[in-house]
């Protein structure tokens, strides 16, 4: 059944793209249904298959001669990540729901986009995972490039390129293991027993980890997520940092690591204290939080902002990975799924919320606006969004940072408090954020007076609501009562470590 | 031989010649007060019925095979019959696209030598003797000057032809000095009897002059398939042909020449099975040489391709790389058939895509009198369809799955891991991936002002449609559908190509 959210995406994007130009009610309306669709069989599948271990979909013969086979399947990891791709999807056709130019083309690339992701998180064949990788690729470029603003093919380009040379990282990677494994099957089950030479996977494993990591926002390779997620409609960046950076991670997850598990192996020697690949990665994960938690904090526009702090919270997803311990790597999971949610509440809020109606982004211009006053709504949807994102208990946040930390704890204290800093600047960046946007007393000057307009800013219409209601109740929901997740995550961790992979 | 076995072997040749003198008779004698449109109709369905009854005539031969004495001449089945299939499939789809075609009055001539062109192809896919390989690809060569400079009134076609003929002419003096010393080596002008002789003890004493051969046949060939560094002529050829003949150029043309590759390979892959040393002998330094024209190939083509604002010599450029990927298939040649599908495999489905964008960029350029990446500004709002067949066929191009392009190259560079396992071939297999990756951003250029940037408006503010004769509408579709198709199903075409091959 969870196949159908695949082939549900790809039909509805297929029709959006021939629906008559001008109907973009039928347009908006479509592609409502076919994302509540997935999310619906995503929540089905959730809740008939939380726990049971891996359970195939389906399995035929795709490409004989190479021995790739149509195999999709869903552990706890793939349930949670697909729960959340449903969820992300209906937000994102929520606040895209005044776009006016060209709908259904918009609806066509987006719907695409999210049936490319349904497709790698169900994918239990290296190179059919690798075709759904990249069939996401194209209709972000184009999401971007058309429907963006702030230097938004400069953005796209880079995005497109960024992601497609991570992907031939990838694809060599994913050839080279085919060629020395030398079984006729490229099944990720398969492939990870068939014992791959360790000096192979110790060169293999940091090529597909970074290739998959550039996805995920890994510093230094991170430079493409704020610049894309600043020039993308909202939706883009609602999906770029929902669910697209957790396709790397997944990637990672699902294929670098569990392939490759010796290529995580001690070197045999260390260098200031770093004596392995995962040693590399984590502390890249380490400066990642610090880094983008700082950059955040120093920010003008105030879409940046969000951006950065994007990267800080991917870095305790990869963190959580390199721990390499049940709790640490549960943390990474839930944090994938937690960071989805409130990543894309924060776009909606910067992007769609308050950019549709103050038409800047620049904390400096926003700060002479007095919105808390003006858009008290918004203005409480952006507190409660900011505690969430900076971890406050009772938000989802908090469980899968508190597991991430304490992971890490167990494999390197030094992470963990590396990692803290994060946390705080994390408080920091959120809390100026808040303050100038929403509630500073800074008196507007005269000339500002027409050109900031006191116009009326609109009230809020009901996608906004339904949207900011439904995110906000997922992370609350998760926050408050984490073992709807946790149950399913865990099991599938479990059986990830146990294996060495699979 | 007895000329029986001559005539049956050669009937689809024969049948291609036939349809090329019906098409002359045809427009001469019974068109001459018809429009142009009637009279590249008739020429253009003349000219499929003629391929389509070649590919009867091969599959009613069976895949016979020529020999003379105990010598092949002419080989049957395997690599050849599907090359053979593919030529004139595409051929019969670039006739197609001949159909609303303004370039020349002269449509019957021009479907004339498209045929005997053709012809050439055919001869050379099969052919296994350097004679006869000379003059198939002589054949094949002189149509597709003639086919460059048929656009008469153009000065651009003129420039393009006399490029592509004075480099052709002196390729192919290097090619027939290189034969000359491999006859003189070997005392054989049949591949395999050359490659036997080199196997043998008297073939290692000559090892510096079989380089010195190798290197001038290299020439010869990388000049036909616009390897770098013999590929000056291609952008110009490109950009002054008219655009069915530009297709035919890079589609058809480098079939045939890749499936010569492709027989001078399983000649020497076959001789070597049996000597003791498989590395030395034939295969090692045209290994090598090989290797090193497919290195300058990926390397210039990508390179270039992003400095071009023609989107004829991007494509041109874009054919020089994947020129260089398909070369490095043939370094790594393995002994069993794999190298061989795949490398078929490549060459047709990047055949039909350039088909198809040849005839994108014919379609854009008669509308607009370009083809400049400008005249592509704002095409989904001029012409939806013909976008999407342009985004289509480009992505197929950059390798991006599910489309055709991505199989092929993934068939092929798998086959080069296979045969080299070492660090050599996967270094070159890693650089070729990453350049594909380059390749996406200058297709992406062309598609960011199809689809992105807005349609320049004209003087009344509006945007000018494009308007598209129906047939080669018809047939772009089609092209793009068989892309789609054939990228979700990867079987079909390989289960097909396997299908050629005795099962081992």
């Amino acid at each position: 059944m969870l196949a159908w959210m695949i082939y549900l995406s790809f039909a509805g994007a297929l029709v959006e793209a021939l629906l008559p130009k001008g109907r973009a009610g039928l347009a908006r309306g479509l592609a409502l249904v076919v994302a509540a669709g997935g999310l619906v069989i995503a929540a089905l599948g959730f809740a008939a298959g939380a726990g049971n271990g891996r359970v195939t979909i389906v399995d035929v013969p795709w490409v004989s001669s190479m021995g790739i086979h149509y195999t999709l399947a869903a552990d706890g990891i793939s349930l949670v990540l697909v729960l959340l791709t449903g969820l992300a999807a209906v937000a994102g056709v929520l606040f895209s729901w005044n776009i006016e130019l060209r709908v259904n083309e918009f609806f066509a690339f987006f719907l695409a986009l999210i049936g490319g992701v349904y497709g790698v998180f169900l994918s239990f064949d290296v190179f059919l995972l690798f075709v759904f990788y990249e069939i996401a690729i194209v209709p972000k470029y184009f999401l971007i490039a058309i429907w963006g603003s702030t230097r938004r093919e400069y953005a796209a380009m880079k995005l497109a390129l960024y992601s497609f040379a991570g992907s031939a990282m990838v694809l060599i990677g994913l050839l080279a293991a085919y060629a020395t494994a030398g079984s006729h099957s490229t099944g990720l089950v398969q492939l990870g027993q068939a014992g791959l030479p360790v000096h192979f996977q110790m060169w293999a494993f940091p090529l597909v980890f970074v290739g998959f990591a550039i996805l995920a926002g890994m510093w230094p390779f991170h430079t493409w997520a704020p610049t894309g997620h600043v020039a993308a409609p909202t939706a883009a960046s609602m999906l770029l940092a929902g669910v697209v950076m957790k396709l790397g991670a997944y990637g990672c997850l699902r294929v670098a690591m569990s392939l490759f598990p010796h290529g995580m192996d001690p070197w045999g020697f260390s260098f200031i204290g770093i004596g392995s690949w995962r040693d590399v990665f984590a502390v890249l994960a380490v400066i990642g939080i610090v880094y983008g938690a700082l950059v955040a904090l120093v920010q003008s526009d105030f879409k940046f902002v969000i951006g950065y702090s994007s990267v800080s919270h991917m870095g305790f997803v990869l963190l959580g990975l390199m721990t390499l311990n049940q709790i640490g790597m549960t943390g990474a999971v839930l944090q994938m799924f937690s960071h989805g949610v409130l990543a894309g509440l924060l776009f909606a809020i910067v992007g769609r919320m308050v950019y549709d109606r103050t038409h800047t982004r620049q904390l400096a211009e926003l700060e002479r606006m007095h919105l808390s006053r003006r858009m008290p709504f918004i203005a409480g949807a952006f507190v409660i969004a900011g505690m969430a994102s900076m971890g406050l208990p009772g938000f989802s946040g908090f469980v899968a940072e508190l597991q991430v930390l304490a992971g890490a704890w167990k494999a390197n204290p030094w992470w963990t408090a590396a990692a803290g800093v994060g946390i705080v600047v994390g408080v920091a960046y959120t809390w100026r954020a808040l303050q100038k946007a929403f509630f500073s007393d800074v008196r507007p000057t005269a000339e500002d007076h027409p050109k900031t307009g006191w116009h009326d800013l609109g009230a809020i219409t009901w996608p906004e609501a339904a949207g900011f209601s439904l995110l906000c109740l997922a992370s609350l929901w998760v926050g408050l009562y984490p073992r709807i997740l946790l149950d399913a995550i865990e099991p599938a961790v479990k059986t990830l470590l146990a294996g060495g992979g699979q | 031989m007895n000329y029986a076995d001559l005539f049956r072997v050669t009937l689809p040749e024969t049948m291609l010649e036939i349809a090329a003198l019906l098409v002359l008779v045809v427009d001469l004698a019974f068109l001459r007060k018809a429009g142009l449109r009637v009279r590249a109709a008739a020429a253009a369905l003349v000219g499929v019925v003629g391929c389509g009854a070649a590919a009867w005539a091969m599959s009613a031969t069976g895949g016979a095979a020529l020999h003379a004495g105990d010598e092949l001449l002419l080989a049957g089945g395997g690599s050849a019959a599907v090359a053979q299939y593919g030529i004139l499939a595409l051929t019969a789809l670039t006739l197609l696209l001949l159909i609303d075609s303004v370039f020349t009055r002269h449509v019957g001539e021009f479907v004339a030598v498209v045929l005997m062109a053709a012809t050439g192809g055919l001869l050379i896919a099969a052919a296994q003797d350097l004679l006869v390989i000379f003059i198939g690809l002589e054949l094949l060569s002189l149509g597709l000057y003639i086919l460059t400079a048929f656009a008469k009134q153009s000065g651009r076609s003129a420039e393009g032809a006399l490029k592509y003929y004075l480099f052709g002419g002196m390729s192919a003096a290097f090619l027939l000095f290189g034969f000359s010393y491999l006859y003189g080596l070997t005392g054989s002008t049949n591949l395999q009897g050359i490659m036997q002789v080199i196997h043998s003890a008297k073939g290692a004493n000559a090892a510096p002059l079989l380089l010195v051969s190798l290197v001038m046949i290299a020439a010869g060939l990388g000049f036909k398939v616009a390897a770098a560094p013999f590929h000056f002529w291609a952008p110009d050829a490109y950009e002054g042909a008219p655009a069915p003949g530009a297709a035919f150029i890079a589609s058809v043309s480098k079939v045939a020449s890749f499936a010569l590759l492709i027989s001078i390979g399983v000649a020497g892959a076959y001789a070597s099975g049996t000597s003791n040393a498989p590395n030395e002998g034939f295969l090692g330094p045209w290994a090598l040489v090989v290797t090193v024209l497919s290195l300058a190939s990926m390397l210039a083509g990508n390179l270039a391709a992003l400095a071009q604002i023609s989107v004829r010599r991007l494509l041109a450029y874009s054919a020089i790389a994947h020129a260089g990927y398909i070369l490095l298939g043939l370094a790594f040649f393995s002994r069993s058939n794999a190298s061989a599908a795949a490398i078929l495999y490549y060459i047709l489905t990047y055949g039909l895509t350039t088909i198809g964008a040849f005839g994108v960029v014919g379609v854009v350029e008669r509308a607009t009198g370009s083809d400049r990446m400008d005249a592509f500004l704002g095409l989904h709002k001029r012409n939806p369809l013909l976008a999407v067949v342009l985004l289509v066929l480009f992505l197929s191009l950059a390798g991006i799955p599910p489309l055709v392009g991505f199989w092929a190259k993934f068939n092929l560079f798998a086959a080069v891991l296979s045969v080299g396992a070492g660090p050599i071939a996967f270094a070159l297999v890693a650089l070729a991936v990453a350049l594909s990756a380059v390749s996406l951003y200058y297709y992406l250029q062309v598609l960011k002002r199809a689809f992105v940037m807005p349609a320049v408006d004209n003087s009344a503010g509006k945007v000018e449609k494009i308007s598209v004769h129906p047939v080669t509408m018809i047939v772009l579709v089609a092209i793009a559908a068989a892309v789609v198709v054939m990228g979700c199903f990867p079987a079909l075409l390989q289960g097909w190509i396997a299908g050629f091959y005795p099962v081992t």
